[in-house]
């Protein structure tokens, strides 16, 4: 699902083996279309065949949602450290290193407090990039802290999420993350304040069975991948092929998991709106002040 | 013994205690007095036992956990409470037999149990979904739970699944939405609960009963963010590496208990639960009996004040000092 950047790759169409130039072209792994890269970004990297919003980092994230230069970063020191001195076929602190050397992130999250539309509010995006958006100990820690930080500042709470799920690398300090995150939320929905979840593509397992679902209004992107258990198992344990659209957006609004699905050229003005309708009235004369 | 389903490593054991059957044989049928050689083999047999078990590896620690005759919940229920009374469903979609729950007298006091079922026999197996819950088995559970709130009983659940049910009902349903709402309003439930991770402690399948004021754990459970095999398949790309990565993940009581994650554990019979079910059912009787009586001791806000910390601290990380 990963769409591939940067590296020259060839795909079969019709018979005849295209060559596809480094950099020049992208294609998108929803339609199968071969995009001149420009075209994508300049409609917000999202394909204008099949509108599948490729994946987009937490830096263009927060620019496109955020009022400009209103953004400002909390806890960005927060560090990994691999405390099962876990080894795969790759040690976890080797993994680390790699995400370090390639991304700004210290992990696979940042939060902080910003402005939409001029209404205020903290909000955390993954970097799906960083060992797929995982959640180990920094992730639910910085999570934790957004939500406590929302409810003494009395400001609503917006979370991007994008997440393979909980960081196997770092075991039960993951899955506990879970019930951390959600042991805040508890308090949060006693402080009156709103919390608005959304979900892009992808967002599963821990993460999604965790504070990405508790959201008082659930937002996904569309097409995205949405779900706890992963498609491949699922289909692995029943013997089975799964339904056309089975796990994305318009397939959970159909079914009542989600409230709506907003296109990421509209996220802005929904958010603000929605912001401006639920935050209590003098958090709003604060903004203005 | 000879009878029973035995696991690889258990291979020495089961030899040695043929060869004693075969001598008591003997002694029968022939009347030969040949009592000294038994008695011998018999110590040497608890030796090889206790040899084997204390040199135990977390992927055979994961075979006891899995163990075809490991009690399950409805084993302990009858052994450890009085009037055991189930009650069914979540009010909504239907009953999910994977998870079971309802009142019971332990210590003479009314409490809330609930937990995962496996099921023995194959048709059982099938019945009870391999012990792998659907959303409505989560929400059956934060029904009871919240009814034991209410009447302000305390609550025990018993943790026993491969995980939450990977199925397209299951995700049509909200499976994470209803493990995300449990683990939310168990962080608040206002009554003492108790955690016991009795055999496999399965990720957010397991978590979605499993937050609470004091966590238990049998000697031989396991208790995991993902299954060992599942890991290999992603991280080895390889499902059959399951040995190394139930080693990397550190899933054994002992590994939980260092970390802080569980608060006790509960020691096995010689050879794990199966062995001994009586043995069980008594040691952990008296560490729920114990372990409630301490949490009732507790203002209930200080309960949930403490609860939310315990679990507010979980986590390692480096931040540095600005």
């Amino acid at each position: 699902m990963v769409l591939k950047r940067e590296k020259e790759y060839s795909v079969r169409s019709e018979d005849k083996r295209v060559r596809v130039p480094r950099g020049l072209w992208v294609k998108c792994e929803f339609c199968g279309e071969i995009i001149y890269k420009k075209e994508i970004e300049k409609n917000l990297e999202v394909c204008p065949k099949c509108n599948y919003h490729f994946r987009i980092n937490s830096q263009k994230r927060l620019a496109m949602v955020f009022d400009e230069g209103s953004f400002v970063e909390f806890d960005a020191g927060i560090e990994p450290i691999d405390i099962l001195d876990f080894k795969d076929t790759k040690k976890y602190k080797d993994r680390l290193k790699t995400a370090h050397k390639t991304l700004p992130q210290k992990d696979a999250f940042i939060y902080g407090e910003g402005r939409i539309n001029g209404q205020r509010v903290m909000a955390g995006v993954f970097e799906f990039e960083f060992m797929g958006g995982s959640m180990g100990s920094v992730v639910g820690e910085k999570i934790t802290r957004l939500i406590e930080r929302a409810i003494n500042k009395k400001c609503g709470v917006i979370i991007f999420s994008s997440s393979g799920g909980a960081r196997m690398q770092e075991g039960i300090f993951s899955l506990m993350q879970m019930a951390k995150t959600c042991a805040a939320l508890a308090m949060f929905r006693k402080a009156g304040l709103p919390y608005i979840s959304v979900l892009l593509d992808p967002t599963m397992g821990g993460v999604t069975a965790s504070f990405a679902m508790l959201g008082d209004i659930i937002i996904a992107e569309p097409k995205a991948l949405i779900g706890f258990a992963g498609p491949r198992v699922i289909e692995q344990t029943i013997k089975q092929k799964l339904p056309e659209g089975f796990q994305r957006s318009e397939y959970l609004l159909e079914h009542g998991v989600i409230d709506m699905i907003v296109e990421r050229k509209n996220m802005r003005d929904v958010l603000g709106k929605l912001l401006a309708m639920l935050t209590p009235a003098n958090n709003a004369l604060e903004v203005r002040g | 013994m000879a009878l029973q389903q035995f696991l690889e490593f258990e291979k020495p054991i089961v030899e040695l205690e043929k060869k004693i059957e075969e001598l008591k044989q003997i002694a029968a049928e022939e009347r030969v007095d040949n009592s000294v050689e038994i008695e011998r083999l018999s110590r040497n047999m608890i030796r090889l036992k206790a040899e084997i078990f204390s040199n135990i590896t977390p992927w055979q620690i994961t075979q006891i956990a899995r163990h075809p005759l490991r009690p399950y919940t409805l084993d302990y229920a009858p052994r450890l409470f009085k009037d055991f009374i189930e009650l069914h469903g979540d009010r909504n979609f239907r009953d999910d037999p994977a998870i079971v729950g309802g009142f019971a007298m332990l210590d003479g006091e009314t409490v809330m149990v609930i937990g995962h079922q496996k099921g023995r026999t194959t048709k059982e197996k099938v019945f009870r979904n391999f012990g792998m819950p659907n959303p409505e088995g989560y929400r059956k559970a934060i029904r009871l739970m919240s009814m034991a709130e209410r009447l302000n009983k305390p609550i025990i659940t018993f943790i026993d699944t491969p995980g939450a049910f990977p199925g397209i009902g299951a995700e049509e349903r909200g499976q994470a939405e209803a493990i995300a709402k449990n683990l939310m309003v168990m962080s608040r439930l206002k009554v003492p609960i108790i955690i016991v991770v009795i055999g496999e402690g399965g990720s957010g399948g397991a978590l979605a009963i499993g937050v609470g004021d004091k966590v238990l754990m049998l000697e031989y459970a396991t208790y995991s963010v993902i299954s060992p095999e599942g890991c290999a398949a992603i991280l080895w790309k390889d499902g059959s590496k399951g040995e190394q990565a139930a080693k990397a993940l550190k899933i054994t009581a002992a590994d939980l208990h260092r970390f802080g994650i569980i608060d006790e554990i509960v020691k096995e019979p010689l050879g794990g639960a199966h062995q001994d079910v009586e043995a069980m059912a008594k040691a952990l009787q008296e560490a729920l009996v114990r372990s409630l009586q301490d949490l009732k001791k507790i203002s209930t806000d200080d309960l949930v004040h403490n609860r939310y910390s315990k679990y507010r601290k979980i986590g390692k990380f480096y931040e540095a000092v600005v």
